[in-house]
């Protein structure tokens, strides 16, 4: 008994006593409930409020089906967009050294910290009515602000670092061995990116798009400025949600909204998935005998991986 | 991450840079950083230089604004703090305990990510005015929070709260169990533990994401506008301010007030990095 005491203590010493435990869970299970799950499911018990039929009303709407064209046109211009970036800005910083390196790493951020409004109100002074190009936009008849163009070019800036945010940690990480041997043994520069590169960046890349274009889809604030909120045209469908709502159309305006909500599940499910394969193919790594050495320099980076990917999200 | 190839000269000549792209990567990202960030930026502060100081100093202290200040960054800590205890609180849970659905939890803790912030407005609004689920017994105890300021502490919270369990919870993972078994072995109690030393080895990577809640919350407006009731001296936040005079077609006035949430958006852009990098220097993780 008396030898194995302090075993026993060291152990007690390490947890918290079962009350403890639950108290903290529960805790953290009710403020989550309160604030995440709730929101949730309000969003389909409103949109349901009044059964099926004004539901499907409300998605049935012309001016409904032009705004999640004009949302999906934007997401399928922006996120292209800020791949290519992400891509060329981690390469270029994380496989090369140079100075004001860490500067430009700061300014890739810089679009994270500015509010949304702010976003929408720099493209304002920029091609507005009375902006710089505003008075040769007019001459030669091209219309950015409210309209499409400016949409796109706003949703353009908010989503602009989640991309190279997300690979710009994890290239660092891995090292540039493995494409300088691809080099030295005769590989072009395009084959040592796609066959050497890319498969090791290609978790964190999805990681990136999926979340890119959450928010690319969901963008309210820098849209909002800059569209004009023209019905059937310029309305995307977070646009066309507060639209809806502030005429008290309140059940369309949640139904609406069923579909930016199930955006957010598709986006957290295909976020999960991710996460959970990148942990099997780590432990998967790490399982490795040592005598395979082409797979071994894959154990360290992908260790920190894991991190630098949720750090990135954050 | 000095290697000994850095020493390269960065000009024409490095022999020792094998990988090529160098040129057309960086020359495409300072290309697009330019056209869509720091252009665009740099014209908001040509506008501003447009104002005469006069202009510019009653634009950014009219009355009006100081209150959107004062409701801003006061609901903005708020949000923040309570994030840094319940988001404490969340990444402890999910750490270091094993409970049902834990891998739903944990994937729920992105929905503020996820979930578009107009989305987010009108259900918390619907869930916390007078009929809602929540709101109901909010109001029956006499503490209504739709439609006031204490609804935009709210919806600071739901945005923020994932800044906060994100960072925390890689920091707890790698936390050394050893130095808490060597705690307990030396007498402390489980409490002394926590204070003495779980929480001195994850207060940088905490003050990172209360910045990170904090400069997200401050920046704020679709998820406010809808449950903020938007009166003017009380529940008016200052997104909401530009938006008002842009809608006036005041470009003046809302590129003044712009420029200052701007400045303030920058510092605590810097803030945060060099947060993080004592978060590096403090975990002696690599990059």
């Amino acid at each position: 008994m008396s030898a194995r005491k302090p075993i026993s203590r060291v152990k007690a010493g390490t947890t918290e006593a079962v009350w403890v435990k639950w108290s903290l869970i529960g805790l953290a299970l009710v403020f989550m409930t309160l604030f995440l799950f709730l929101p949730l499911a309000a969003v389909f018990t409103e949109a349901f409020r009044k059964g099926l039929g004004p539901f499907v009303e409300a998605l049935k709407e012309p001016d409904a089906w032009s705004a999640i064209r004009l949302t999906l046109l934007t997401a399928a211009v922006a996120v292209p967009l800020n791949l290519v970036f992400g891509i060329a800005a981690a390469w270029s910083i994380a496989k090369f050294e140079f100075p004001g390196k860490s500067f430009l790493t700061t300014l890739v951020d810089l679009p994270f910290s500015v509010s949304p409004v702010v976003a929408g109100l720099i493209y304002v002074l920029m091609f507005g009515a009375q902006g710089w190009f505003g008075p040769w936009l007019q001459a030669h008849d091209i219309k950015i602000i409210f309209a499409v163009p400016g949409i796109v070019l706003a949703t353009v800036f908010v989503t602009f670092p989640f991309i190279a945010r997300e690979l710009i940690p994890l290239m660092q990480a891995q090292g540039s061995d493995e494409e300088q041997a691809a080099i030295v043994l005769g590989a072009t520069g395009w084959q040592t990116f796609w066959l050497v590169t890319l498969p090791k960046i290609k978790w964190g890349l999805i990681y990136g798009v999926i979340l890119c274009n959450a928010r690319a889809m969901g963008e309210f604030g820098a849209v909002s400025v800059v569209s004009g909120h023209i019905r059937g045209q310029t309305n995307t469908i977070p646009l066309h949600v507060e639209i809806l709502y502030n005429e008290y159309q309140s059940v369309a305006a949640f139904a609406v909204a069923t579909l930016l909500a199930l955006l957010a599940l598709v986006t957290l499910l295909i976020k999960s998935v991710v996460e959970w394969r990148h942990e099997k193919e780590m432990r998967e790594a790490e399982a490795q005998p040592p005598e395979a050495p082409v797979t071994a320099p894959a154990v360290a980076p992908a260790t920190s991986t894991v991190q630098a990917s949720q750090g990135a999200i954050a | 991450m000095t290697t000994s190839v850095s020493h390269a000269p960065p000009k024409r000549g490095g022999a020792k840079r094998v990988l090529p792209g160098f040129r057309l990567t960086l020359g495409y990202t300072l290309m697009y950083l330019a056209v869509i960030v720091l252009i665009p930026l740099s014209a908001l502060l040509f506008k501003t230089s447009t104002l005469s100081w006069d202009q510019f100093w009653n634009a950014v202290t009219a009355p009006r604004v100081l209150a959107s200040y004062r409701l801003t960054f006061g609901a903005s800590l708020i949000a923040a703090l309570v994030n840094v205890v319940f988001g404490l609180l969340v990444a402890w849970v999910l750490v270091r305990y094993t409970f049902p659905f834990k891998k739903i939890v944990d994937a729920l803790v992105d929905l503020p990510f996820a979930l578009p912030t107009a989305v987010a407005g009108i259900s918390l609004t619907a869930l916390l005015a007078g009929n809602g689920w929540v709101g109901q017994y909010l109001e029956a105890w006499g503490l209504p929070v739709a439609f006031k300021p204490a609804g935009v502490v709210i919806a600071l919270i739901f945005i923020g709260l994932p800044f906060v369990v994100r960072t925390v919870q890689p920091v707890l993972e790698d936390a050394e169990k050893e130095l808490e078994e060597a705690a307990t072995c030396l007498g402390a109690t489980r409490l002394q533990t926590f204070v003495r030393v779980i929480l001195p080895s994850i207060a940088p990577a905490l003050l990172t994401g209360f910045a990170m809640a904090f400069a997200r919350a401050i920046g704020e407006y679709g998820s406010v506008i809808f449950i903020a009731g938007n009166m003017p001296m009380i529940s008016e936040i200052t997104p909401l301010i530009i938006i008002g005079k842009l809608e006036q077609y005041d470009y003046a006035g809302a590129t003044a007030v712009a420029v200052v949430m701007l400045v303030i958006s920058f510092v605590l852009l810097l803030v945060i990095n060099a947060l993080q990098a004592w978060q590096r220097r403090h975990t002696g993780a690599p990059a």
